[in-house]
């Protein structure tokens, strides 16, 4: 794909949230949305994992499947590959930052089973990216998740005081909430198009 | 083909094999905390292998602090005071915690992680709590859905608990259930016993361990428990006593009676018992002899719902306005109460509108 990474990365951002263009990532979403301290936390575990799994994947894809035409694996690959990183980043922040873990870290095993980054890994092998873009695409993808969990956790602690129906409370409001938003991202597709 | 799939497999299992080996090196050199003390009560040092989480470091010290939910952060019946080295309250510990436990150091030890050497207050009557393994011996019916079950302490073990305590039963896999379940039952039988004591359970629908005990345990099968648990026992004064029980909330009530037959008291005491029908009733003629055995008790069986064939002729409605005539001086009388979290509610906000101090309204919290 000829797409500068600098583009891809605000693309990724904004006009392609993976959250709010293409749902994923959904259920810590709104599991961990109700606080905004925690969902920052989160978010920037999202972020950092993305990253790291889209550079990882890229490499085990074009270094390991391509070569030995089992790309028809990579579901499988990926999953390992992201579940390993993760527990390898948790060891690794626990031991050496005590105080990030104590932040970042328990939301680590979340981030196992959260579509969005796997999603990534999968949008970057069917749309080509090389590694720069790979990097730029994961990187852009984990902020645009962590801007979207942060603008719900806003939205919803306005909530709290507010009259909603009670069949809307909790999940329901925060998904007709998360549509709005969708919507309102719309207005920036003019920008530009990766997809 | 078939070598392009065996080849596909071998390498699919290589990386794999990697990964986790990776990740065994990993674990030895990243979490390798080496031995480390827990300080209990100021007084006992043990050496554990640090790493894993403070509740089952003490368990394999023999040191069983009570959990509902097996180490998951839910029920929070694991709490103890960490006074050194536990760091900061996480995330996961905190809708279980109330403001006075979050000054006062108190944290859920299962999610605490022995990193450090801790310094750590737990109860004396912790170090009482055993695991056991038992011979279920007999099984009644008391009711179409109420169970009493009776085990007997094997390896001639003997438990020493105080009459209304509860113990912790571990149910086995059955049919689709794959996992264990480990829940509280309090105990029936008088302590005198020692190497026998009686669980009434009631089959609770879809509940994992009463299913498990009305439909899969038999006379003869191995159950393992620990015990005893709990400060739901009889405080030792001269006060009036209220005891209000509901479906298999007479367990701990039986077993209070059954020791205070044996010990001997002059205390009043008037016995609430809240159920919806006739066929809720069980254990009645064993409840009014116990009118004969003291000198001032009653046994009040209540009916919410009796039917009309049922010719209860009997008290009906709720416990609660009952309660009147029992009080003599609402400052002398203590209150032990064991049912649903509804039914503890109701007669706790009852019994202060009679004006029973809140201190002396004693009932387990578990469901």
């Amino acid at each position: 794909m000829d797409i500068s990474a600098f583009v891809l990365f605000w693309a990724a951002i904004f006009t392609s949230n993976i959250l709010l263009t293409n749902f994923l990532g959904m259920c810590s979403y709104l599991s961990v949305s109700k606080e905004i301290e925690s969902s920052i936390g989160l978010g920037v575990a999202v972020f950092f994992v993305l990253t790291a799994t889209t550079a990882l994947n890229w490499l085990v894809h074009h270094l390991i499947l391509v070569p030995l035409h089992i790309e028809y694996l990579e579901f499988i690959v990926f999953i390992i590959v992201i579940a390993a990183f993760v527990q390898f980043l948790e060891l690794i922040i626990e031991r050496y930052a005590p105080a990030l873990y104590y932040t970042l870290g328990i939301f680590l095993p979340l981030i196992t089973v959260n579509c969005a980054i796997f999603g990534a890994s999968l949008f970057m092998v069917i749309r080509n990216y090389n590694f720069l873009q790979s990097i730029a695409f994961g990187a852009g993808s984990g902020i645009g998740w962590l801007l979207a969990i942060m603008m719900l956790a806003g939205v919803r602690r306005k909530l709290k005081e507010k009259m909603i129906p009670v069949g809307l409370r909790g999940a329901g409001i925060s998904l007709i909430i998360t549509g709005i938003m969708a919507m309102g991202f719309v207005g920036f597709s003019g920008i530009v198009q990766i997809q | 083909m078939i070598t392009k799939v065996l080849l596909d497999i071998a390498i699919m299992s290589a990386i794999g094999v990697i990964l986790a080996l990776l990740m065994v090196i990993a674990q030895r050199w990243l979490s390798n905390y080496g031995e480390l003390s827990i300080n209990i009560n100021g007084k006992r040092d043990i050496t554990v292998i640090g790493g894993n989480s403070l509740l089952s470091s003490l368990s394999e010290k023999q040191i069983f602090l009570p959990s509902a939910c097996g180490g998951r952060g839910t029920c929070g019946a694991c709490k103890c005071k960490v006074d050194e080295g536990g760091g900061p309250v996480l995330p996961t510990e905190k809708p279980l915690l109330s403001k006075a436990e979050l000054v006062g150091n108190i944290r859920l030890s299962c999610q605490v992680k022995v990193k450090n050497n801790v310094k750590i207050q737990i109860p004396d009557s912790i170090f009482n709590i055993r695991k056991y393994q038992t011979e279920v011996v007999e099984i009644l019916d008391y009711t179409y859905d109420t169970k009493g079950i009776t085990f007997k302490l094997l390896d001639e073990q003997t438990i020493d608990f105080k009459a209304g305590q509860y113990v912790q039963l571990e149910s086995k896999p059955y049919e689709k259930v794959k996992q264990k379940a480990i829940r509280a039952y309090s105990i029936s039988s008088k302590p005198s016993l020692q190497n026998r004591l009686q669980l009434i359970i009631r089959q609770v629908p879809e509940g994992i361990c009463t299913t498990w005990v009305h439909k899969h345990l038999k006379v003869g099968d191995k159950v393992s428990f620990t015990g005893p648990y709990g400060d739901f026992f009889l405080r030792d004064t001269d006060a009036d006593i209220i005891f209000v029980a509901g479906g298999s909330g007479k367990a701990p009530i039986k077993s209070i009676l059954e020791h205070l037959a044996e010990t001997g008291t002059s205390r009043k005491m008037s016995y609430f018992f809240g159920a919806r029908t006739v066929r809720d009733l069980y254990l009645t003629e064993e409840m009014q002899a116990f009118e004969k055995v003291f000198e001032n008790f009653e046994y009040v069986p209540v009916l919410s719902h009796p039917e009309p064939g049922d010719g209860w002729t009997g008290k009906t409605g709720f416990v609660m306005p009952f309660f009147k005539d029992a009080i003599r001086d609402p400052q002398n009388t203590e209150a032990y109460l064991c049912g649903s979290p509804g039914m503890i509610a109701a007669v706790t906000k009852s019994l202060k509108e009679y004006g029973v101090p809140e201190g002396k309204i004693y009932y387990d919290s578990f469901g």
